[in-house]
């Protein structure tokens, strides 16, 4: 196909550059379902114990510091708008842009990961971490709350390891556009690697409270 | 994606709106509302997941079968959701012993 | 008539040679052909334990392996059957081969990924007999806790960890064909102009997608509970292992519609060609997939009613699953009048076929009985459901499965299996089943638990009866290995299109060259309009 010599990111098994982008697209978004059902599989099992343990998770969460919970969650959706800017960049044409808004994506993201490490660390340090050394003081309940912590370290654990995967991706997509590859007629991996850095930061709009802001109307 | 370029205003008040809701949904939370606390909660996290899907994500100009995907997705997370609860939030409902 | 001997010809199989061609291929068709290879050496695998059951189970006190260690044969066997040779099986083997030429595509959307699907397959494979040679796992294939959290002292983890990769083969082959479908049709390929076939591999590719992951976090979890004990599912913590069998159910149920989509639209296929008829209710029979596929979702309660599960879950979930029945029940309906006045061919495929439809009828039937909550109480862990599922799994999947490679070797091979071996094996093969498996029937109403390596004097007849039919379904299994290899250096060469079949499939050549079709084939006929076939036909000859 002599197109597929002139376009030479076109790959074998299509025949135009739109169907290739569409079927790119569509295939991240599918590739999302699946992680929505992945996580699903952890809000389940956090719902059931939160309505079951109520008091328990919530004297557990008010251990977690919410300023700076907070403050995380203000890094990684400024991540998500560099991200976006990025696309934007792509998609007119401007490389250098489009370099400068992918490196603040990362370093935003590289922030996010940090404070996260501090913050399991100062769990480690309160001897909140589930296991024969744990103890939450104010409570009789310590099954539950280990739970609590369980889901917490599980889950954001997870996240963390989606971050480093999306961090990986930004990384590659950075050489990339170093290196002249995306243009306003291809720029498709930097729109479907932004698609999977949003829902990485949806799902922590969504840990962020259900994790943080339990029971902060009791002290 | 059909190749619309929105404009930078658009992103950054899209932008602005989701750190508000986040510092909202932090003030409210020392509010006792109850049993609505949760509802606000997630009720401010929908709303910014929209945000970041219908204009972060493009879904708003996307393809009717991505909606259909997205919508799905969602769909199923529910189903996961409300029939596992229809266990657990329905145990000792029947006078049968043990459940 | 073919004068040209195929080695003449360029085909997908002598485009390039040597084992990188293979291993690093994109060309769907010969990753299927890995796959193939694949899954037969599970399933032979797979057929091992389920020997050593069958002999075990020979005398009432057992006495050819310890408790313990039939704990592991069954586990075994179940597992690799299920994750290593089921799930994969149709889909990444005929789907994968057929799908992009049943539309009238180049190839899959992401070759690269349907690569590493393989690759991933194969790697948790290598985990799973890992986990088997070092010393077993004996949990049961359905891991339940706290015994596989907190008891067994086998290789839980490593097992969960193949099956958490091979799930991600799974996911990654249902994502493929579903983006396939949708965007790589070839032009006038509408979608109510596919074959029964492809709608049944998108059915499954929905589910692949939607229940999948939702096993990988459920093994993620359950090995954190064994090694970390983190108490998800510790009541000592406040866990609930019944949260467990939820996520555990949720992806499972659905996995035995992932195992049985795909072999009901081979059937369509087959019913279809050797009756020289279109399939009677196209549209329903479609949309009959779909229906499956979701309302498979919402019934995987019914595998907990004696868990602990709350009654009124209970009840909904029993409801459901009278529901789940009736799209089945719809397929078998409508080849049945496709039949009525076919031109009806015995050829080996259809007497799979027929097998088919008589034993996923009984498969079916005898869902309705666990179906019902009041009769599930009293036949649950019992071997009336392990007959069950075996009739739907062996005499329904493994039938068609075998129908369908029998059906399209020509066009995979370029060869013709030999007729009259592949007839004779198809009788084995279900007569060695229904001596297998219908006794186990009466067993598990007469209260034979399944997984017990022992059993009172009273049962023995039956045990006697189902190992001596799985010996004889055993040498039915072998010969079709057999014969096949043969075809392949001393079977007639096979013509494009042997059956008279409709599908673009066999508008190409047998064995087809590497890029599918030399022209992009333009649709402008139903999917199984034999008059159109043969007006194109004789205007050929013309």
């Amino acid at each position: 196909m002599s197109s597929h010599t002139e376009l030479p990111e076109l790959q074998e098994q299509f025949e135009t550059p739109t169907q290739q982008k569409e079927a790119s697209t569509l295939g991240m978004w599918i590739f999302l379902v699946t992680e929505v059902m992945f996580f699903g599989g952890l809000f389940l099992a956090y719902t059931i114990y939160r309505r079951q343990f109520a008091g328990a998770f919530g004297l557990a969460s008010n251990t977690l510091n919410v300023v700076i919970g907070a403050a995380n969650t203000a890094v990684l959706i400024c991540s998500s708008f560099t991200m976006v800017m990025a696309v934007r960049a792509a998609q007119i044409g401007s490389r250098k842009a489009l370099i400068v808004f992918l490196i603040l994506t990362i370093l935003f993201g590289g922030v996010f990961l940090g404070v996260k490490a501090y913050e399991w660390n100062e769990k480690f340090a309160e001897h909140h971490v589930p296991g024969p050394t744990f103890h939450l003081e104010g409570t009789t309940a310590q099954g539950p709350a280990q739970l609590f912590f369980s889901l917490y370290f599980t889950m954001t654990g997870l996240h963390a390891l989606h971050m480093i995967v999306g961090e990986g991706l930004m990384l590659f997509l950075l050489w990339k556009a170093y290196a002249g590859k995306y243009s306003p007629s291809y720029y498709t991996p930097v729109d479907i690697g932004g698609l999977y850095w949003h829902f990485v930061d949806i799902i922590w709009i969504f840990l962020f409270p259900l994790l943080y802001l339990i029971a902060r109307h009791q002290h | 994606m059909t190749g619309h370029i929105a404009s930078i205003k658009s992103y950054t008040l899209v932008f602005v709106a989701l750190l508000l809701l986040t510092l909202a949904t932090t003030l409210v939370s020392t509010i006792d509302l109850g049993p609505f606390n949760v509802v606000m909660a997630l009720f401010i996290a929908v709303v910014k997941m929209l945000l970041v899907a219908l204009f972060f994500m493009h879904l708003r100009d996307s393809t009717i079968l991505t909606k259909v995907v997205v919508g799905g997705g969602m769909l199923w997370l529910a189903i996961l959701l409300v029939f596992s609860l229809m266990d657990f939030g329905t145990r000792g409902w029947l006078p049968v012993p043990g459940k | 008539m073919i004068t040209e001997a195929i080695q003449e010809r360029e085909t997908y199989l002598n485009a390039s040679y040597g084992i990188k061609s293979w291993l690093l291929t994109k060309d769907h068709k010969r990753i299927g052909l890995l796959y193939l290879h694949t899954i037969t050496f599970f399933f032979f695998l797979g057929g091992i334990f389920a020997t050593l059951i069958r002999l075990q189970l020979l005398t009432p006190k057992g006495g050819l392996v310890s408790a313990d260690t039939y704990a592991k044969l069954f586990t075994l066997h179940g597992v690799i059957m299920i994750f290593f040779f089921l799930i994969p099986s149709i889909p990444a083997t005929l789907g994968n081969f057929f799908l992009p030429l049943m539309i009238g595509a180049k190839d899959l959307a992401f070759p690269r990924i349907n690569l590493l699907s393989w690759y991933l397959l194969v790697i948790g494979g290598c985990f799973a007999m890992y986990a088997m040679l070092a010393g077993g796992v004996d949990t049961g294939w359905t891991f339940y806790v706290p015994y596989s959290t907190n008891y067994s002292n086998t290789y839980v983890i490593a097992t969960g960890l193949g099956i958490f990769i091979a799930g991600f083969s799974s996911i990654l082959t249902g994502l493929n064909f579903i983006v396939t479908v949708h965007r790589m049709r070839a032009p006038g390929m509408t979608w109510f102009r596919l074959p029964l076939f492809v709608w049944a591999n998108y059915a499954t590719a929905l589910i692949q997608v939607l229940g999948t992951p939702v096993i990988a976090v459920t093994l993620i979890l359950l090995i954190g509970e064994r090694s970390l004990h983190i108490g998800i599912f510790d009541p000592a913590r406040g866990g609930d292992p019944v949260l467990f069998q939820h996520l555990f159910w949720f992806y499972s149920h659905p996995a035995v519609y992932i195992m049985i989509l795909p072999a009901l639209g081979i059937m369509s296929e087959l019913v279809s060609v050797f009756s020289k008829k279109p399939v009677f209710g196209y549209k329903v029979v479609a949309f009959s997939s779909v229906a499956i596929a979701v309302l498979g979702f919402l019934v995987w309660g019914h595998h907990m009613f004696v868990s602990g599960q709350s009654v009124y879950a209970g009840l909904v979930f029993s409801f459901l699953s009278y529901f789940v029945a009736i799209p089945s029940a719809i397929k078998v309906f409508n080849w049945t009048a496709t039949l009525h006045k076919g031109s009806i061919s015995y050829a080996t495929p259809m007497l799979y076929a027929f097998g088919f439809i008589g034993l996923f009828t009984v498969g079916g039937l005898t869902g309705l009985f666990v179906a019902c909550l009041g009769v599930d109480v009293h036949v649950h862990d019992t071997y009336f459901v392990v007959a069950h599922f075996h009739y739907i799994m062996v005499g329904g999947t493994i039938m068609a499965y075998l129908g369908g490679l029998h059906y399209w070797w020509p066009k995979i091979s370029g060869r013709m299996y030999p007729e009259g071996w592949a007839k004779l094996s198809a009788l084995v093969i279900y007569l060695g089943f229904n001596l297998t498996f219908f006794p186990q029937f009466i067993l598990g109403y007469l209260g034979m638990p399944r997984r017990y390596w022992n059993y009172p004097d009273e049962f023995q007849v039956l045990h006697v009866m189902s190992t001596a039919g799985a010996s004889v379904l055993a040498v039915g299994y072998l010969m079709p290995l057999i014969y096949f290899m043969w075809s392949l250096r001393y079977g007639p060469i096979a013509g494009p299109n042997p059956w008279g079949a409709t599908g673009l499939e066999w508008r190409t050549s047998s064995p087809p060259p590497a890029h599918n079709f030399d022209v992009t084939p333009i649709v402008t006929t139903d999917a199984y309009d034999y008059a159109a076939l043969a007006a194109m036909e004789e205007a050929k000859v013309v």
